[in-house]
């Protein structure tokens, strides 16, 4: 602020001066905050120091003891400690979140356009869907998947068998796990090589259709680079990458990858559930484009899918970005519930678990709400980023 | 939640100031009942019956610290907990004693806050199977999928038997003893592992109980007891005392069908015991007849013991390790004198 901008220091004492009242008062507010800051955090380290619980983070270092269902990161029972059950619950959070974000961005955006649907039918099972999956509390939700998952699958010497090498049972969905050899890192450079040509590619078909007008058929010729470059070098090279089969062995089956029901569960019942609201911020988007922009779209001769994908989404992501981003949140946010099936993400393992084993509970709590702080900023400065790009920008 | 639970009750610690330094004898009297924390739901140690009244070992010993506090052994106010939620909810002072099937553990004594007041059921870790496994031995279950609840010792016991033995497992942790069950039962998991004492009780849970056994091995020693905050030696004296007074006086054949009679004994041990002489009650700041309150409304921990989990209820348990010292078990009461 320019000084001038002030209110002007009168010369009649120090408090008459409407100026110096303000700063005094932004100086005592200031303190008042500060001091309730340092009254309850003192209070609260005085009250655990008398009921001597231990304090400090030395925990983290201790060996943790305790099995976990399904860990992204190397964890063994016996040597792991506390900070590796914690990054264990973090990096099973993200894999929820982001899976969850995927597939209820998809889900979401196709039942947001099908509720506008000029198809009786798909328009009208969109909006069922919707309804009945918004009104339900998302914990019921959760339980209701998971019992459903478990009561429907056969015990592992009864699975559901796929080509002999994927299997479904009660102890989750069973895949091969592809094992990379000398050699499958050429795979790799082909299809960065692949990806860069893409680009290329799009920019060229752009500044081709902006000088001449003609549509190239860009999509199928990308995908058709991006496949079947990795698969050339594949066999080029010899074929470095075989897979390990899951096989039925004692009680269960061993080798390949497994996805535990718990995630199955959780990360369906997060999608269907945050898709729902996803549809309704897609439709307000879409409507609140001015119907005389698809009008003229339209009396220019293009093509109903062209219409909604170049005219119609580009302008409606302007109104769909803000409610989406909370949604997204939300999605995280909601993972915690996997508590009530033993999913093991951060909640569970860190502020459940852990905590009952080491019994430190302020240290932990504030952990597990900085993760979920990190978690929400990281999104927010995403996505406001990516709606910045979106904004109409003045020419 | 429980996130936001433990952080209200987080903050709760943060604004009362030095809860340490008042007696939790006085706030007891104050508000005229005991906060008892207990399980959500362990058959024989704290469950509903078809009214929704709650019962069991660890209800009876509730019932006796309130006839010891009140000599009216209803004024109790239960607070179901998860095993994880049990020790914050004690530590912040939400309820005044944990009497919820809990293993008495260095790490829980000494860190915590915590004081266990002494073993009311002396408990080792078991294995319950299906039969249709065709396992015998716990010494087969290498590769088994466990059912286990979160925060217990049980969870670390598994992990020490399955490397001394070089078996390997995979564990599948629930909140609570109910979806520890609905996991066994819909075959998430083969195995539930828990105190021995609990199997028996879940066992009873499944649709068809002779599905499955509970294996022969025992792999770890859990002494449970009562526990209460540290730094309060009259509510601890209370606690432990109570418990004491409930094995002296089985000891000394004095139950609630008797105590009546027992009154007018001529033997002075249970002339002290019943406050007919001596002032045990009044060192503890209780009534002098506050062991004549327990045994008359509660019974003596025998009659606990049969009512609940031994012959006289369903579990029908062996009293094993829990016998009196006398009759070769490891129940030994201080002598009340």
């Amino acid at each position: 602020m320019n000084k001038s901008q002030l209110p002007p220091a009168t010369t009649g004492g120090l408090l008459s001066s409407p100026r110096n009242r303000a700063i005094i008062f932004q100086c005592l507010a200031l303190l008042a905050v500060v001091a309730c800051a340092f009254y309850f955090t003192s209070n609260m380290f005085d009250n655990i120091e008398k009921r001597g619980i231990t304090t400090g983070f030395s925990f983290l270092g201790e060996t943790a003891g305790f099995g976990v269902s399904q860990s992204l990161i190397a964890y063994d029972d016996t040597t792991s400690t506390f900070l590796d059950v914690f990054i264990v619950g973090i990096l099973n959070t993200l894999l929820v979140g982001v899976i969850g974000i995927i597939c209820a961005s998809v889900f979401g955006l196709l039942i947001g356009i099908g509720r506008l649907s000029s198809n009786f039918i798909v328009a009208k099972l969109s909006l069922v869907y919707i309804e009945t999956f918004r009104n339900i509390p998302i914990l019921l939700q959760i339980l209701f998947w998971y019992n459903i998952v478990l009561a429907a699958l056969p015990g592992p010497r009864q699975s559901f068998s796929y080509f002999e090498s994927i299997f479904l049972n009660n102890r989750g969905l069973l895949l091969p796990e592809p094992i990379f050899q000398s050699g499958s890192i050429f795979i790799l450079i082909a299809f960065v090589i692949a990806c860069t040509a893409v680009i290329f590619l799009t920019r060229w078909a752009k500044k081709r259709h902006d000088q001449t007008g003609e549509e190239f058929p860009l999509i199928k010729v990308s995908l058709a680079i991006l496949i079947v470059s990795p698969l050339l070098a594949y066999f080029v090279t010899g074929q470095p990458i075989t897979a390990e089969y899951p096989a039925l062995k004692g009680f269960n089956f061993q080798g390949g990858l497994a996805i535990i029901p718990e995630f199955l569960a959780l990360t369906f019942a997060l999608s269907i559930y945050t898709a729902t609201y996803i549809a309704e911020a897609v439709r307000a988007g879409i409507e609140a484009v001015a119907s005389g922009q698809k009008e003229a779209a339209e009396s220019l001769g293009l093509k109903k899918h062209v219409i909604l994908r170049k005219v119609v989404l580009p302008q409606a992501l302007r109104v769909i970005i803000p409610p989406v981003i909370n949604q997204y949140l939300n999605l995280v946010k909601n993972s915690s519930l996997a508590t009530a099936i033993g999913y093991p993400e951060i909640v569970t393992l860190f502020s459940g678990t852990t905590l009952n084993q080491v019994g430190q509970a302020i240290e932990i709590i504030m952990m597990t709400m900085a993760v979920y702080l990190t978690f929400s900023i990281v999104i927010s400065l995403l996505l406001n980023w990516v709606n910045a790009k979106m904004e109409i920008k003045g020419r | 939640m429980k996130v936001t639970k433990i952080a209200l009750l987080l903050g709760a610690a943060a604004l009362v100031p030095s809860l340490a330094s008042a007696s939790t004898l006085e706030e007891v009297v104050k508000k005229g009942d005991i906060n008892c924390g207990i399980s959500t739901g362990i058959a024989g140690f704290s469950s509903t019956d078809s009214k929704g009244v709650w019962e069991g070992l660890d209800v009876d010993f509730c019932k006796s610290v309130a006839a010891a506090v009140f000599g009216d052994a209803s004024k109790v106010k239960y607070i179901p907990l998860t095993a994880k939620e049990r020790f914050t909810a004690l530590q912040s002072g939400e309820i005044d004693v944990l009497s919820r099937a809990t293993t008495w553990t260095a790490t829980r004594d000494t860190s915590l806050g915590l004081n266990f007041a002494g073993v009311n059921y002396y408990d080792g870790q078991g294995f319950l199977v299906n039969k249709k496994l065709g396992i015998s031995s716990a010494k087969e279950l290498s590769g088994a999928t466990f059912c286990i609840q979160a925060g217990t010792t049980s969870e670390l016991n598994l992990t020490d038997y399955f490397q001394s033995n070089n078996m390997e497992y995979r564990a599948v942790t629930y909140d609570t003893s109910g979806q520890t069950v609905n996991g066994f039962k819909s075959g998430r998991c083969d195995v539930i592992t828990s105190d021995a004492s609990q199997l028996y009780g879940l066992k009873l849970k499944l649709d068809d109980p002779d599905s499955a056994i509970v294996l022969p091995e025992i792999i770890s020693k859990e002494p449970l007891g009562p526990v209460v905050r540290q730094g309060d030696d009259e509510w601890f004296n209370i606690v432990r005392w109570t418990m004491f007074a409930t094995l002296e006086a089985e000891e000394l054949g004095v139950s609630s069908a008797n105590v009546d009679a027992m009154l007018k004994s001529e033997n002075p041990s249970i002339m002290r015991l019943l406050g007919k002489s001596g002032t045990a009650g009044e060192n503890l700041g209780l009534k002098g007849d506050w062991v004549y309150q327990i045994v008359k409304q509660v019974g003596n921990y025998g009659e606990m013991f049969d009512k609940n989990v031994g012959k006289d209820s369903p579990l029908n348990i062996d009293r094993g390790l829990n016998k009196l010292w006398n009759q070769g078990g490891l129940m030994y009461s201080m002598p009340i004198r």
